[in-house]
C-alpha cells in the first residue's frame, strides 16, 4: 500500500502577534485518512490547518505533500490548488452566481474550458444537493447551504486533500447535519481529510484518528475511541466534559 | 436675432465640457487605481512612492496644477512635444483627481472581507488573479456612488479649463460677454448648463447609492 504519507508535518512553529501559537508540531496524514483536531479555543487548530496550505508561513520546520517539501520562497499557487479548503465563514464571492463561483478558479487557475467547467460545477452541485440554486447569489443562501457551495467550490479544483476549519460552527443547529453529510460522503470516497471540528460524534464515526491539540503543540493522539472515551489527559477529560 | 451667438457656441462648449470630463475622469480613475494599489501592495517603496503622490497633489491648487502643466512643463518640454491645451488639461485633471481616486480605492479594497483574499488564493489564485476576479469588481461595486461624486465635482472643475483657452461652458460664457455686453444674461446661461450636466449626474449617482445599498443587503459580503 502507499506507505508515504500524503501529507507530513515536521517541527511546525507559528507566531503571530509576538506570541508562539504553534510550538512544535509534528504530524502525518496518510491517504485516504480522516484526521480530525481537536483542542480550546485559541489552541492552535486554525493556525495550523492554514500554515498546511501557506495561507499561514511556518517559522520553523519543513511541510512535506506527496513526498515533495513544500518550499515557501517558491510560488505556492500549485501547492494551494492541490489543497482544498473551507472556512468556518464560507468566504464565498458575493458579486458570483453560485455556478461563477464553482467555475471562477477551475477555469482560471487550472485552464479548464468553460463548457468543461460549467459541466464539472453541476455535477458537484448535485451531489451537495444543489442542483436547483446554480443561479442564486451566495447572499441568498442559507448558511447551511453556502457553505456546501463552498465545499463544491474546493471539490471542484479536484484536490488532493481538503482542509476543514470549523466549518459548521458559524451555522444554526438545524442546519449543521446537512453539511457533515456532504463531508461524510466525502470521507466514504476516501478523499483525505483534515477536520478541525467540535462535532465529537463526528469525529467519532468519521474520524480515522483525532488529534487533541493544546497550547500549540499535540497533547494526544489516536483513534477516535481511545481519544473521545478514554482520554489519558486530565486536560483533555476536562475539555471533552464541555460537549457531554 | 440675438440668441444666434448662443445657438452658435453653447452646444459645442456643451460637449467640450463634457468630453473634457470624461476623458480626465477616465485617466483620474485608471491612474488611481495604479496608485491606489501601490498604496496598499507589498512593495515597499511603491507604497511609499504612491503615498508621497497623495500627499503632494492634494497639497497643491488644481488652478496652479493645470496652469503648471500647460506652461510650465509645457515650455520645458517645448522642443520634443507641444500639447494641445486639451490634452494638457486632461492630464492635470487626471493626475490631480487620481490621488482622491487612490484613496477611494484604498479605503474599498480594504472595506473588504480579509476571507474573500484568503479564499480565492486558497483556491490556488495568484495575487494578480486574485485582485482581478475577486476582489476589484467588490471594491469597484462598493465605491462607484464615491467614483460618480469625483465626476460631478470634477465636471464642476473643468471650467478651470478656461484659463489655457478650450472652448469649454465658462471660456464660451467670457467670450459671449465680450461680444454681446450681455453677462446677466450670458453667465445665468452658462449656470443653467451646468445645472442641466451636474443635477441628473447626481441624480443618478444617488440611484445608484441606494440601489447599492439594497443589493448589499441582499448580498452580504
Ligand atoms: N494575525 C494574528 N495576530 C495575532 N494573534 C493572532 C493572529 N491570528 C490568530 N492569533 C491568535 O493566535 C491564537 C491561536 O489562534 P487560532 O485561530 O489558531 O486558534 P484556534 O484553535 O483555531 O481557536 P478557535 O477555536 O477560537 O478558532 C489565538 O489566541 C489568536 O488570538
Ligand atoms: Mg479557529
Amino acid at each position: 500500500m502507499s506507505a508515504a504519507p500524503l501529507i507530513r508535518l515536521n517541527d511546525i512553529h507559528k507566531s503571530l502577534g509576538g506570541k508562539e501559537i504553534l510550538r512544535g508540531i509534528s504530524l502525518d496524514v496518510a491517504r485516504g485518512e480522516v484526521l480530525c483536531v481537536i483542542g480550546p479555543s485559541g489552541s492552535g487548530k486554525s493556525t495550523l490547518i492554514r500554515c498546511i496550505n501557506f495561507l499561514e508561513i511556518p517559522d520553523r520546520g519543513t511541510i512535506e505533500f506527496d513526498g515533495c517539501v513544500v518550499r515557501p520562497d517558491q510560488p505556492l499557487d500549485a501547492h494551494r490548488a492541490r489543497v482544498g479548503m473551507v472556512f468556518q465563514r464560507f468566504n464565498l464571492f458575493p458579486h458570483l452566481s453560485v455556478l461563477d463561483n464553482i467555475t471562477l478558479a477551475p477555469t482560471r487557475v487550472l485552464g479548464l474550458e468553460s463548457g468543461r467547467a460549467t459541466k464539472r460545477a453541476r455535477e458537484l452541485l448535485d451531489r451537495v444537493g444543489l442542483s436547483d440554486r446554480e443561479a442564486s447569489w451566495p447572499g441568498e443562501l442559507s448558511g447551511g447551504q453556502q457553505q456546501r457551495v463552498a465545499i463544491a467550490r474546493a471539490l471542484a479544483m479536484e484536490p488532493q486533500a481538503m482542509l476543514f476549519d470549523e466549518v459548521t460552527s458559524a451555522l444554526d443547529p438545524e442546519l449543521v447535519g446537512e453539511v457533515l453529510a456532504v463531508m461524510k460522503g466525502l470521507a466514504r470516497e476516501g478523499m483525505t481529510m483534515l477536520v478541525v471540528t467540535h462535532q465529537m460524534k463526528f469525529a467519532k464515526e468519521v474520524g480515522h484518528r483525532v488529534v487533541f491539540l493544546e497550547g500549540g503543540r499535540v497533547a494526544e493522539e489516536g483513534r477516535p475511541a481511545e481519544i473521545l472515551e478514554a482520554p489519558k489527559t486530565e486536560r483533555l477529560r476536562e475539555f471533552l466534559g464541555h460537549f457531554a | 436675432m440675438e440668441l444666434n451667438p448662443y445657438f452658435e457656441f453653447i452646444p459645442s462648449a456643451l460637449a467640450n465640457t463634457a468630453l473634457l470630463t470624461v476623458s480626465a475622469l477616465s485617466v483620474g480613475v485608471a491612474l488611481g487605481l495604479v496608485v491606489g494599489l501601490a498604496r496598499i501592495g507589498p512593495v515597499g517603496w511603491l507604497r511609499a512612492g504612491a503615498a508621497v503622490y497623495v500627499e503632494v497633489i492634494r497639497a497643491v491648487p488644481l488652478f496652479v496644477q493645470i496652469l503648471y502643466l500647460y506652461y510650465g512643463v509645457g515650455y520645458l518640454i517645448r522642443k520634443i512635444y507641444v500639447p494641445s491645451p486639451f490634452v494638457s488639461a486632461t492630464v492635470a485633471f487626471g493626475i490631480c483627481y487620481a490621488a482622491y481616486i487612490a484613496e477611494i480605492f484604498r479605503a474599498g479594497f480594504q472595506s473588504l472581507d480579509r476571507g474573500q483574499a484568503e479564499a480565492a488564493r486558497a483556491l490556488g489564485m495568484t495575487r494578480r488573479q486574485a485582485m482581478r476576479h475577486v476582489l476589484l469588481p467588490q471594491a469597484f461595486r462598493n465605491i462607484l456612488p464615491a467614483l460618480g461624486n469625483e465626476g460631478v465635482a470634477l465636471l464642476k472643475d473643468t471650467s478651470l479649463a478656461s484659463v489655457v483657452a478650450i472652448s469649454e461652458l465658462t471660456q464660451v460664457g467670457g467670450a459671449l460677454t465680450n461680444k454681446l455686453y450681455k453677462p446677466f444674461e450670458v453667465w445665468t446661461i452658462i449656470a443653467l448648463c451646468y445645472l442641466a450636466l451636474t443635477l441628473p449626474l447626481s441624480w443618478a449617482v444617488r440611484k445608484l447609492e441606494a440601489r447599492l445599498r439594497v443589493r448589499g443587503a441582499a448580498h452580504p459580503a
